[in-house]
């Protein structure tokens, strides 16, 4: 309830946002109902026109473009949803337990995070999955750990500050063990900046992980993926010809819904009137 | 001074550091392969024979350490060794590459520095009214573009549409500069777009922050105008942190520009790099990711500096 009350305040550009994650969740959870083909299935001839049949027309190996857009949603959403997860996970985890163990646990984790952050992560998510080869568990692993550098920044920044408060050393004082100050204590006063946090990552995540998949390094065929769905139809372009920019637009608008979203909610908990 | 200079050489010694461990890291990741590389690379069929002979030209009999430390000397005195794909010397292949990236991403730089901090200016100067809002948004939204996204739209307009530029960037050493000007625009505009945002959003942020100091207010009560208050009195206090984002957004050029290279079929480092990749030709790689990280920590580490010794409170200690 006091969220439909915030909605009713917020700028046209946060509804905007809400209204194009809740299309986008819905089509990836729906998505076999609202296909007429399966994912990889082959039902025409290779690059036919939109029209009957064929709303967005066939992409390079005479697949349902609109069906694999749909599929897309799912798949491509989901991995990087996952990651940001992973990403999540582990910064926070450790990000909690430099601030909160402080001394020399603190100083070894915050060097190993400054060269991790200092290696530009398209580069190094190159290396590794050419040495570990590309599945998407690996992918998972390897963009979730190196985000979850940013995240431990964040997670440690602000749990510094929680963890000088008197209810802290009170828990402490009652004999309560790490898992529990960490869990009970710091992470719910540390919730807000977490979340506005998390929508960013996500972009970036996502962004990165489309980047890959455009590269031939992310996401495999035949699984649908919009970064790989521009590779294999980008000679459509020469043609003037807009689908292959169809997946690639659906990675900007949701993006932009997301950074949307995001914009609105830090400017609220930043109390800022201008 | 002396502090800025301890604090100077801190910051140099902490980059140094990096860029062995980075060294380490790029040398080592190959070390975590279950096996060993020769088997990943020749797979299951590979006899005996062949295995061995492959680990012989690959050094990979030597223990680990050893052959970490040649590999770097070698590295810095510029050999750094052949290809598997195709057996050439890598400086070789490397070389006029690495030239041609650098071209893309300096030209890129030409355009939109200038570019973001004009804007910046403008937005501040003219904030809250209808220009501010519309730079705002379109810049919040070419942050969440994907690169590929804005380089195959500007193909779409500029080289389908109306033919102005070529979509396929064709550079070799025989061009003129002007011709390589011409056949690079598209991917560095494509640059420029991607990193003017950022920059732009920084240049008006530092501004405003400052518009509230009692030196800005003196400004107004002397009675100069807003554009004067702005150019000659908030921008040089705000250069500090606009010089910190604009190298740091150069670092990312010379990163971003992977994806941008294999969109145009730009014959830089990047489509070096993506192409080994999938071929899994593992030294190439190594290489080229030792030389994209080094640029990268060096231009942050530049970044630093320049932010240490731009910060007035440093320079003159009380």
């Amino acid at each position: 309830m006091r969220f439909w009350k915030l909605l009713k305040k917020s700028p046209w550009s946060a509804r905007f946002g809400f209204l194009v994650i809740f299309f986008y969740v819905f089509l990836a959870v729906f998505a076999p109902v609202l296909t007429p083909y399966s994912e990889s299935q082959i039902v025409g001839a290779e690059y036919e026109p939109w029209g009957e049949g064929f709303l967005l027309g066939t992409d390079n190996l005479g697949r349902d473009m609109a069906t694999r857009l749909i599929y897309g949603a799912r798949n491509t959403i989901g991995i990087a949803f996952i990651t940001t997860c992973l990403a999540f996970f582990v910064g926070i985890l450790f990000g909690f337990l430099a601030s909160t163990l402080g001394g020399w646990v603190d100083q070894i984790l915050a060097r190993i995070v400054d060269v991790m952050m200092a290696i530009p992560s398209l580069i190094f998510a190159l290396m590794i999955l050419t040495i570990v080869g590309t599945s998407i568990p690996a992918l998972i692993l390897v963009i979730g750990i190196l985000d979850s550098t940013r995240v431990f920044r964040l997670a440690r920044a602000v749990s510094m500050n929680i963890v000088v408060m008197e209810y802290i050393e009170v828990t402490r004082l009652r004999g309560e063990g790490l898992w529990w100050v960490m869990r009970r204590e710091v992470l719910p006063n540390a919730l807000a900046p977490l979340v506005a946090e998390f929508g960013l990552r996500f972009c970036f995540v996502f962004l990165t992980l489309a980047a890959l998949s455009f590269l031939g390094i992310g996401v495999q065929p035949p699984t649908a993926d919009w970064g790989s769905m521009v590779r294999d139809n980008a000679t459509l372009i020469s043609f003037g010809d807009i689908t292959p920019l169809l997946p690639a637009g659906s990675i900007a608008l949701l993006t932009v819904g997301v950074n949307f979203v995001v914009d609105w909610f830090l400017h609220l908990t930043s109390g800022l009137k201008e | 001074m002396t502090q800025i200079v301890v604090l100077v050489a801190q910051r140099l010694a902490l980059g140094l550091l990096t860029l062995f461990v980075v060294s380490l890291i790029i040398f080592l990741g190959v070390e975590l392969l279950p096996g060993d590389l020769a088997e990943a690379i020749l797979g299951q069929a590979a006899t005996p024979e062949t295995v061995a002979a492959f680990r012989r030209e690959l050094m990979l009999d030597l223990p680990a350490h050893e052959r970490y430390v040649k590999w770097l000397v070698d590295m810095v005195q510029g050999d750094m060794g052949r290809s598997l794909a195709n057996k050439r010397e890598i400086s070789e292949l490397i070389g006029g590459r690495l030239g041609n990236t650098m071209f893309l991403a300096s030209l890129a730089a030409v355009i939109s520095v200038p570019l973001a901090v004009t804007l910046g200016v403008l937005a501040a100067l003219y904030r809250n009214t209808l220009f501010d809002r519309f730079v705002n948004v379109v810049t919040l939204s070419s942050i969440s573009f994907p690169e590929f996204f804005v380089a195959y739209i500007l193909i779409l307009f500029l080289a389908v549409k109306i033919s102005v530029f070529p979509s396929i960037s064709n550079i070799y050493d025989e061009l003129t500069f002007l011709e390589k000007l011409y056949r690079s625009a598209l991917p560095a505009f494509t640059l420029t777009l991607v990193v003017v945002a950022h920059m732009m959003r920084m240049t008006r942020a530092a501004i405003i922050n400052l518009l509230a100091s009692p030196f800005i207010e003196m400004a107004h009560l002397k009675g100069l105008s807003r554009s004067r208050i702005i150019v000659m009195h908030a921008l040089p206090n705000a250069l500090g942190p606009i010089i910190n984002v604009i190298v740091i957004n150069l670092a990312y050029l010379v990163v971003g520009v992977v994806v941008v290279e294999v969109v145009f079929v730009y014959p830089g480092l990047g489509q070096l790099l993506v192409d080994s990749v999938s071929k899994r030709d593992i030294p190439v790689v190594q290489a080229s990711s030792l030389i994209f990280a080094g640029t990268y920590i060096l231009l942050n580490l530049t970044a630093d500096v320049l932010s240490i010794l731009s910060n007035p409170r440093l320079m003159h200690p009380k």
